[in-house]
């Protein structure tokens, strides 16, 4: 997690970083000592079985969630000490499409951009941009309630772009969703990425790490257990293989290695 | 993305959030006028229902039993209110919209006071529907235009307490689900006041409950204010209803409000 030269650039302090997190719930703990660093405009992939922590780490750094103890800092503020100012550099997508049904998807995009305290015009404009680059200005005056699965993620990548935060959150964005719609959802993440933002993926579908991610972290018992991009964790499992086997082991393998679980299985076909 | 470099927020103000939320909530209005609608015109059917139906069985014995009776549904409009808000709250939280508000710059004074002022407009439509719908059915005020409005004034004071009930109520039960418990507890509170009948002529301890409920401070108020018939209101709790009726929404505002910013603030934990 040094600070690598990346294409040259000279690579500045992260964007994320949490140093030795804790958060227990009564007798559970979620959180461990949870350690990670992502440098700006990397797209990091936490990766781990279902009640490993990632939401909590997520909850945690997006401000939702107060930790027992440990240091948050994202876009170089002091999550814990100041999250109203880091609530300005941050876009979070959940698990559910987080709008509101009743209204229409402009109405929600001018909402919230307001509440953002953007001006009426400037928020009215950015509501527009939004619409045009998520492909729901056709949709854009209908309410909520009428959208298909794909079209309120989309809505709702776009209510987190509103003041285009250097530091985005996705929880598990394609989950619930139809292979087709998850399709469409990756393809707006990817257009995010060169675009300088710092990206935060939450997922137990270990293709969408592979597809999305430059860096990985998988996460097991509440803390970080190996960190690294996809290649170098394929390359750690894959000597023990590549005697018998020509191909490289898949994510599905190097997650079994490190956490002993096997993952968790995506009920929809993978390509 | 060369635009987003244009973005800049402009300095945050409280009293700006607090309009956006409340706006959002009288849109839906706009969005969803027949069930809005419907919300307004169930009170409306109920004095069908009690006036009518069951009006000729009452003996009110300082007048007649509609007059007594519309008083008793203008404090059943402010209590349906409470219902009404519990709903809001939980259909946001089981959507995923507090959450997003919680990620975002917005104050928990502004998420809270938005709810609550745009309650104490629906409640402002509400009671001008059912005075509407009093004078179609010959209720009417006797003491003037400002013992009426004093009482119109009493009426959304106690739907202001209700709005920050509703609110902790929301933030405590979580699922829209629950919300239904509330739906059906509405009723026997409602019961167990003077908004239909006299607790007077209710057995012992039922008569006390009925006697100090809050609902019953603000229904004897307003009759008084309004010169309706008060039906035996001979009881300490009666004969002081104007004051009871300002400081039980106070009490449970000084209550629930606290209790309401307390529960919002604990989603962090």
């Amino acid at each position: 997690m040094a600070y690598e030269e990346k294409d040259g650039r000279p690579a500045g302090p992260p964007a994320i970083r949490a140093l030795g997190v804790r958060k227990r719930y009564g007798p559970t703990v979620a959180l461990d000592g949870f350690d990670l660093s992502v440098e700006a405009g990397a797209v990091c992939g936490l990766l781990g079985p279902n009640g490993a922590g990632k939401t909590t780490a997520v909850r945690i750094l997006a401000t939702l969630t107060r930790p027992d103890s440990g240091e948050v800092h994202v876009d170089g503020l002091d999550a814990r000490a100041d999250p109203r100012a880091v609530r300005y550099r941050i876009g979070l997508v959940g698990q559910n499409a987080s709008v509101d049904e009743v209204l229409s998807g402009r109405q929600n995009l001018v909402m919230f951009g307001r509440l953002y305290h953007l001006k009426g015009a400037a928020a009215r404009r950015r509501a527009d941009e939004l619409l045009e680059r998520f492909r729901l200005a056709e949709a854009a005056d209908r309410p909520v309630a009428g959208y298909s699965g794909g079209m309120r993620r989309r809505l709702d990548l776009a209510a987190s772009l509103i003041l285009a935060p250097p530091v985005l959150f996705l929880d598990e964005p394609t989950t619930g969703l139809d292979p087709g719609a998850r399709i469409e959802v990756w393809n707006s993440i990817r257009s995010l990425v060169g675009s300088g933002t710092t990206v935060l993926l939450t997922t137990q579908y270990l293709e969408e790490a592979d597809q999305l991610a430059d860096r990985i972290a998988v996460i097991d018992g509440g803390r970080v257990v190996a960190e690294g991009t996809p290649d170098e964790l394929k390359a750690r499992v894959g000597p023990d293989r590549v005697e018998t086997v020509t191909r490289k082991p898949t994510l599905d393998e190097v997650f079994l290695h490190l956490t002993g679980h096997p993952a968790a299985q995506d009920k929809e076909p993978t390509r | 993305m060369t635009t987003d470099t244009l973005i800049r927020p402009s300095a945050p103000g409280g009293i700006r959030d607090t309009a956006t939320l409340a706006g959002r909530i009288l849109r839906h209005w706009k969005q969803r006028p027949a069930s809005i609608l419907l919300g307004l015109l169930f009170p409306v059917l109920m004095v069908v229902m009690f006036g009518y139906l069951f009006g000729g069985a009452m003996a009110v014995p300082d007048g007649k039993y509609m007059d007594f009776l519309i008083p008793g549904m203008l404090v059943m409009t402010m209590l349906f209110g409470l219902e009404s808000m519990v709903v809001a709250v939980t259909t946001d939280a089981a959507r995923g919209v507090t959450e997003r508000l919680r990620a975002m710059p917005v104050t928990t004074t502004a998420i809270l006071s938005g709810r609550g002022v745009a309650d104490v407009l629906n409640a402002v439509v509400g009671l001008a529907v059912m005075v509407a719908c009093g004078l179609v059915v010959g209720w009417t005020t006797h003491h003037g235009v400002l013992p009426t409005l004093a009482g119109l004034g009493l009426l959304l004071w106690l739907r202001f307490a209700f709005a920050w009930v509703g609110i902790y109520l929301g933030l405590l039960l979580r699922t829209p689900e629950s919300a239904v418990a509330v739906q059906v507890l509405v009723w026997p509170i409602g019961f167990l006041s003077s908004a239909f009948v006299s607790p007077a002529t209710m057995p012992g301890w039922l008569n006390t409950v009925a006697t100090f409920n809050p609902l019953s401070s603000t229904a004897t108020a307003i009759r008084d204010l309004f010169g309706n018939p008060m039906w035996n209101a001979n009881d300490w709790a009666s004969q002081h209803a104007i004051p009871l009726a300002l400081a039980w929404p106070a009490a449970l505002t000084a209550i629930f409000l606290p209790l309401a910013a307390r529960q919002y603030r604990a989603l962090g934990r």
